[in-house]
């Protein structure tokens, strides 16, 4: 479906009806959660965040890969590492709509394990049947980019046999109107790295991966991370820490720039980032790279667009598709001949993800394909 | 899983704050019972490593953490711009999240742009990076009542994959306006740890460590004295090791999550040369 909807490069994106105050805008909202509550087992962690985190758990056969993993590995040989910016704050938010006269939250949302970011990992944990480490991951937008990372260190240093890596991030109202403070959310749907990009659109996602150190699925060639040390919410100017970022993760993997197929950027299509990330791209790749932002798709899911852009960069790996920059008509001049604004068959299988953050934070993940046989 | 072998890193710096233990020298006398706590309570640290228009403006997260990270730097006497650093929070700023939420009911159009950028669980490591012109990636990490021991175990693990120092750092503030009702902390609580692979001339200790599956109910409880003297803050779970720290010697079992530990056993130089 995700690949369908790449080839025939349909948005998701819809004029903003999540919000009950207006805001002109456009939002990726994941259909149906609202009615979808937690089954009764899971009611404490009951909110928006956990039930996209339990709708993306029944995709793919992945509670079966789960399952086979806990009898393999043990459920206490897995780690579960999982990213999230804002995770189920949209449940605090709620009960401060439902406030009493004399100042108390509503009974249901005050008896609940919704009010801290760690809701996230502590449900799945719940639900996956998973008892070693666990951890949920905020360093915001590139939150879990990082948690894949995080996992080959525990794996590699031996804590660990695998890993659950995931991300899963919701629509909010501090998220939507906090964006909009900083001027930065666009009235029309986002076009990344076009001259007349007019800001961003956010978008929710969640997604789970089993990560292994052997095995013959795609693998995870290599991370670089870094800090901007610049500003909470604008990057570095000269992408400072978007270059040591990159430079780690082409050093930890052994690749040179001209290995990479596909660059999935994080291409926000706010004026700033996309003008920085595009002029770093022009610096260190031949032309022969194929650069896009798949926000024009999905929108920016904030603490889960690492993992989901990693998703599509392992789609784009095994087939063969190169994603372009949807929404884009026209690239601003700044663009090297790396970004593109069509599709593409992808000519090496090697694909970065890149993730930066507020606060700075910088993370770019390298993927390969699955080992011949 | 079984009890893991047993492997060493070494401690190099440590710094604690908290309203009435303003500092590790004061800390480590009173968590060991030499000395009463001073009768008077500060209300937070000021974070002398910021410009002083930037000290005051800073959210009290930030305050703190910044603080207790500059004292263990210092206290290891390495360079903070290379350090790499794990940050770990159960609640961020629990002041800047009852404002939003407070101002998203009637007026979200007026959300103050500087309040929504301070509210991302990773605000503090974010300012310390600028503040101290680091590249080093951070690592923030939030698991509840367990950010602690995971966070601990998040810089241990960095040390002994890719061998640097690494700086450790843990925080909670105290809880504001409704949200007292579900999210419990109260007072201020910042501890900073520099962990290494090898021993230098400075080392504190050496501190064992292992990991096995267990009840979190054989986690080592602090003193109730000094869970009262800390007001229950939220990271009020770090207690237990620094008392093993503040006596020189001894172990403590940590909490990773509901059926994961991390046992730590903390030896002196003086008592390995012994």
């Amino acid at each position: 479906m995700h690949l369908d909807a790449l080839r025939s490069r349909r948005s998701g994106l819809r004029p903003n009806d999540f919000t009950e105050a207006p805001l002109d805008t456009w939002i990726g909202r994941v259909d149906g959660l609202e009615s979808r509550p937690l089954p009764g087992e899971y009611g404490l962690w009951d909110c928006r965040n956990n039930r996209l985190a339990w709708l993306a758990m029944q995709q793919d056969y992945f509670l079966d890969a789960i399952s086979a993993a806990r009898a393999r590995y043990g459920p206490s040989r897995i780690a579960l590492l999982l990213g999230t910016s804002t995770s189920s704050i949209g449940a605090t938010e709620e009960a401060y709509r439902q406030i009493t006269p004399d100042g108390q939250l509503p009974a249901r949302l005050r008896d609940s394990m919704v009010h801290t970011a760690h809701s996230l990992g502590q449900f799945a944990q719940y639900a996956l049947g998973l008892t070693g480490i666990c951890a949920t991951v905020t360093t915001a937008c590139s939150s879990s980019a990082k948690v894949f990372a995080q996992a080959e260190r525990m794996i590699r240093c031996g804590i660990a046999d695998a890993a659950v890596v995931g991300g899963v991030d919701t629509l909010c109202g501090s998220v939507l109107f906090g964006f909009n403070s900083l001027e930065l959310v666009s009235t029309e749907p986002c076009r990344p790295f076009d001259v007349n990009r007019r800001g961003i659109s956010i978008g929710e996602a969640g997604g789970f991966a089993l990560l292994e150190r052997d095995g013959s699925g795609p693998r995870l060639l290599g991370y670089g991370e870094s800090s901007d040390a610049h500003h909470m919410s604008t990057p570095h100017p000269e992408g400072l820490g978007a270059r040591l970022a990159i430079q780690d993760a082409l050093s930890r993997s052994g690749l040179a720039p001209a290995d990479v197929g596909y660059i999935n950027l994080h291409g926000t299509a706010s004026a700033r980032n996309d003008a920085v990330e595009a002029r770093v791209i022009a610096d260190i790749f031949p032309e022969t790279t194929h650069a896009s932002s798949t926000k024009g798709w999905t929108g920016h899911a904030l603490g889960a667009a690492g993992f989901l852009e990693a998703s599509i960069s392992l789609l784009a790996i095994a087939d063969e598709l190169a994603p372009g920059n949807l929404n884009a008509s026209e690239l601003d001049p700044v663009c090297g001949p790396q970004l593109r604004i069509h599709n593409a068959r992808l000519a090496r299988p090697v694909a970065l993800s890149q993730s930066f953050g507020f606060g700075g934070s910088n993370c770019v993940l390298a993927f390969g394909a699955e080992r011949a046989a | 899983m079984t009890a893991g072998p047993w492997q060493a890193v070494s401690l190099e710096g440590i710094s604690l704050w908290a309203s009435k233990l303003p500092g590790w020298d004061v800390a480590a006398a009173v968590l060991a019972g030499q000395t009463e706590p001073p009768a008077a309570a500060l209300r937070r640290p000021v974070p002398e490593m910021l410009p002083p228009a930037e000290r005051r403006r800073a959210p009290d997260s930030v305050a703190l953490a910044i603080e207790v990270a500059a004292r263990a730097c210092a206290a290891a006497g390495l360079d903070p711009a290379q350090l790499p650093s794990v940050f770990a929070t159960t609640h961020a700023d629990l002041a800047i999240t009852d404002y939003l939420c407070e101002i998203l009911v009637r007026t979200p159009l007026l959300t103050s742009p500087t309040k929504f950028h301070n509210s991302v669980h990773n605000a503090a490591a974010g300012y310390w990076c600028i503040a101290t012109g680091c590249h080093a990636p951070y690592m923030t990490v939030s698991v509840y009542e367990h950010s602690f021991a995971v966070g601990l175990l998040e810089a241990i693990v960095q040390v002994a994959s890719d061998g640097g120092p690494v700086l450790y750092v843990a925080y909670d503030i105290e809880s504001r306006g409704p949200l007292t009702q579900v999210a419990l902390s109260r007072g201020l609580l910042g501890v900073g740890l520099v962990l290494a692979r090898n021993r230098s001339a400075s080392s504190i200790a050496q501190l064992c460590w292992s990991i096995r599956s267990g009840s979190k109910n054989e986690a080592t409880r602090p003193d109730p004295a000094n869970s009262r003297l800390v007001q229950d803050n939220a990271m009020a779970s770090c207690l237990p090791l620094f008392e093993v720290l503040a006596r020189g010697a001894g172990q403590v079992t940590l909490a990773l999550g509901p059926d994961s530990l991390l046992d730590v056993r903390v030896q002196t130089d003086r008592e390995a040369a012994l």
